[in-house]
């Protein structure tokens, strides 16, 4: 899979075999009480990278998050922090900082008083101290609100002040607590390539903790996809999203449509898989799954071309009736029940603004698809 | 004749939240006047019958002073009262060195009471704030239990814990502590404990409302960027919890001032305490007049600097908007 890496920049540590991790999470377990938040995990993060930790509310990433803070010791297992055991070190004396969910501003402080707490902490000169806040005031473009109290400010304004009071220390890793979580959408946008710029021009280890997918996939590096206290997958962005390896990824990030099936016939690259009510799928790159296996065919809507005859030429295509559609303006959704009862989601991009003979509701349609336009899934 | 229709329909609402605008206006201000009726039959009315009589000379008659105001005579009579008045206790108070060290023993008193106070009471509060949430209901009623029995029954238990032969001492000389009893009742000690002990729910329920409500991911953020744990209390918990440690020492600091009971039945005869004082005036002198002054002077002393402080406090919060 040439072109599933990286796409943002030339940077793949996890692929290289000689890199250290810089982050190390070894068979980590955390327990409160009967309830198991994190379970036996293991997880490598490198030096400069942007991690983001991805996942439904209660599937252990905030406390995954909170262990690397030191807010809570692992119930089993390690965490090493550039080769140091974290074991024990409370959490003023690691080398972390992080920026808070709620933001945790300090609200008898100043803007400049928040910012330059942490450096007070270490000792560091009035002079030096008071050059750092007004760098990192300039950073976040806030200079004008240096005596301003919390809540004299907006939300977005108080992340801004929330960010550079945590990078302000310079720490070896940042961590961020679904950091946009609070901002409305349109601010949310514009704050993710904030952030990545920061982490660029800093050269800090983000590792963010967030629900919201779109964020994970365009800031981060890569992406831990979590579920129950586990690790489901560890993969670059574009990798989660075209080459899920499970059913629960797949579903979880973005739109998936997934055939249940059996292997009819395996080849060297290629399956052919026979769903429940006889349709054939032909696919390429089928992976691991061997002749028999009970697998699923997971294909992403716009990789599905819909048209009103059976196409030609098209290696894979089932016969349906466009069951509903969603116009959305810059692309359609079509949503076509196939003759043995599945809905199947096929998105096309409106290229063109008027479409000659275009499907209705009822009509009789053919979805077609690639033989690598999909993954086959065993588990 | 469209146009005039449209125009009275858009009229309409408008007239409507006028109407509305004042009903609730109207029943607004009905609301505020029933503080304002409080304050004016309870305080301001008895305040100036206190002060006219502060005003007046001691006399043996009823009511025991001089002049009353005689209603039958009309404003004749009035006029003829108002102008017998004088300020001659108030000078009376200056020239007798008693009442000056009355009133400055009982605000050293009371000022070191509310001090102990808050040393007792901030540890409890903060126990309570950060106890799980399950359990705060339960210790909020154990601080306000004491108030279900009358204050002057626990005050006369002190006596019985702290007299010589008393519980206390019968119990440190048990287990060998002290071969002889402490003397502790009759002392500024006994007045101390029993101050600190009867206004403790006074100081801890404001300060744990001020606690209880702060953001425990405050802490956690003042940890993270490098400040151990006491420090994090002093830099963050402490100054977030301001408005409760006043709310508290007031509400302690002004009752003690005035406070009768406890320095009577514990701090025996020789305490000086302007409660005392007063009581004394009142009912061993029968000196009204006199005793009234007493009063008026306590109220000043306790409301100008009060007062003062809340002006200056309510200039900072506006200045920080």
């Amino acid at each position: 899979m040439k072109s599933l890496g990286s796409i943002r920049r030339d940077f793949a540590p996890w692929s290289d075999p000689q890199a250290k991790p810089y982050i190390r999470f070894e068979n980590v377990t955390k327990r409160f009480g009967d309830f198991t938040a994190v379970n036996n995990l293991s997880l490598s993060i490198y030096e400069r990278e942007f991690f983001a930790l991805l996942g439904a509310s209660g599937c252990g990433k905030s406390t995954l998050l909170r262990m690397l803070a030191g807010f809570e010791e692992p119930t089993s297992g390690k965490i090493l922090l550039d080769g140091q055991d974290l074991r024990g070190i409370p959490p003023y004396r690691r080398p972390v900082n992080m920026m808070f969910q709620s933001y945790a501003l300090f609200p008898h402080m100043s803007v400049e008083k928040n910012i330059a707490f942490g450096l007070k902490q270490e000792g560091m000169s009035k002079a030096d101290i008071d050059r750092r806040v007004a760098e990192m005031l300039k950073l976040v473009k806030l200079e004008r609100f240096a005596s301003r109290k919390p809540h004299q400010l907006s939300g977005g304004q108080r992340q801004r002040v929330a960010l550079a009071r945590s990078v302000a220390k310079r720490p070896k890793v940042l961590l961020l607590d679904e950091p946009l979580g609070a901002l409305d959408k349109k601010l949310r946008e514009e704050t993710q390539f904030e952030l990545m710029d920061l982490q660029q021009e800093l050269g800090l280890t983000f590792v963010v903790v967030t629900h919201d997918q779109e964020e994970a996939m365009t800031m981060a590096d890569r992406i831990a996809i979590m579920d129950k206290g586990e690790v489901m997958q560890v993969a670059t962005p574009a990798e989660i999203y075209e080459a899920p390896n499970s059913r629960f990824v797949a579903g979880f990030v973005g739109n998936v449509n997934l055939f249940e099936g059996s292997v009819a016939e395996r080849t060297e690259n290629s399956a052919r898989i026979t769903g429940g009510s006889g349709a054939q799928i032909l696919v390429e790159n089928a992976g691991e799954a061997a002749k028999g296996n009970d697998v699923a065919f997971a294909i992403r809507p716009e990789k599905i071309r819909i048209s009103s005859r059976k196409p030609q030429d098209a290696v894979n295509a089932l016969e349906g009736e466009v069951y509903d559609i969603a116009y959305l303006g810059d692309m359609t959704v079509y949503y076509v029940k196939l003759d043995d009862g599945q809905i199947v989601r096929a998105s096309m991009l409106n290229a063109a603004r008027i479409v000659d003979d275009p499907l209705t509701w009822s009509d009789r349609a053919w979805i077609s698809f690639r033989p690598d336009a999909g993954v086959v899934l065993t588990r | 004749m469209a146009n005039v229709s449209a125009s009275a329909s858009a009229a309409l609402p408008a007239e409507k939240t006028f109407l509305s605008r004042l009903i609730s206006g109207f029943t607004g201000r009905l609301l505020i006047l029933v503080p304002y009726a409080w304050l004016l039959f309870f305080f301001l009315i008895p305040f100036v019958i206190v002060f006219k009589i502060s005003l007046s000379q001691s006399a043996i008659s009823m009511p025991p002073y001089a002049p009353a105001i005689d209603f039958s005579e009309g404003i004749s009579g009035l006029w003829a009262a108002l102008r017998e008045l004088s300020f001659d206790n108030y000078l009376w108070l200056t020239e007798d060195p008693l009442y000056f060290n009355a009133y400055i023993s009982s605000v050293v008193i009371a000022g070191i009471s509310t001090l102990l106070t808050l040393l007792v009471g901030y540890p409890i509060a903060y126990g309570m704030a950060r106890a799980p949430a399950s359990l705060r209901p339960t210790l909020l009623m154990l601080v306000i239990l004491p108030f279900w029995t009358s204050f002057l029954i626990r005050v006369y238990a002190w006596i019985g814990i702290l007299k010589p032969e008393g519980l206390l001492n019968q119990f440190l000389m048990g287990i060998g502590v002290i071969s002889s009893p402490l003397v502790i009742m009759n002392t500024y000690t006994a007045i101390f404990i029993g101050i600190v002990y009867s206004y403790l729910p006074f100081m801890v329920l404001p300060l744990y409302s001020s606690l209880e409500k702060m953001d425990n991911s405050l802490i956690e953020a003042a940890q993270d960027l490098g400040c151990p744990p006491i420090s994090a209390f002093w830099k963050i918990t402490f100054p977030l919890s301001l408005p409760g440690v006043i709310a508290g020492c007031l509400l302690v600091f002004i009752p003690a001032v005035g406070e009768f009971v406890i320095p009577d039945l514990l701090g025996g005869s020789q305490t000086l305490m302007i409660g005392r004082t007063l009581w004394n005036e009142f009912f061993a002198n029968r000196d009204w007049p006199v005793a009234s002054a007493v009063a008026i002077i306590l109220l000043l002393v306790l409301v100008i600097p009060i007062v003062l402080f809340q002006h200056a406090q309510a200039r900072a919060q506006e200045q920080d908007r």
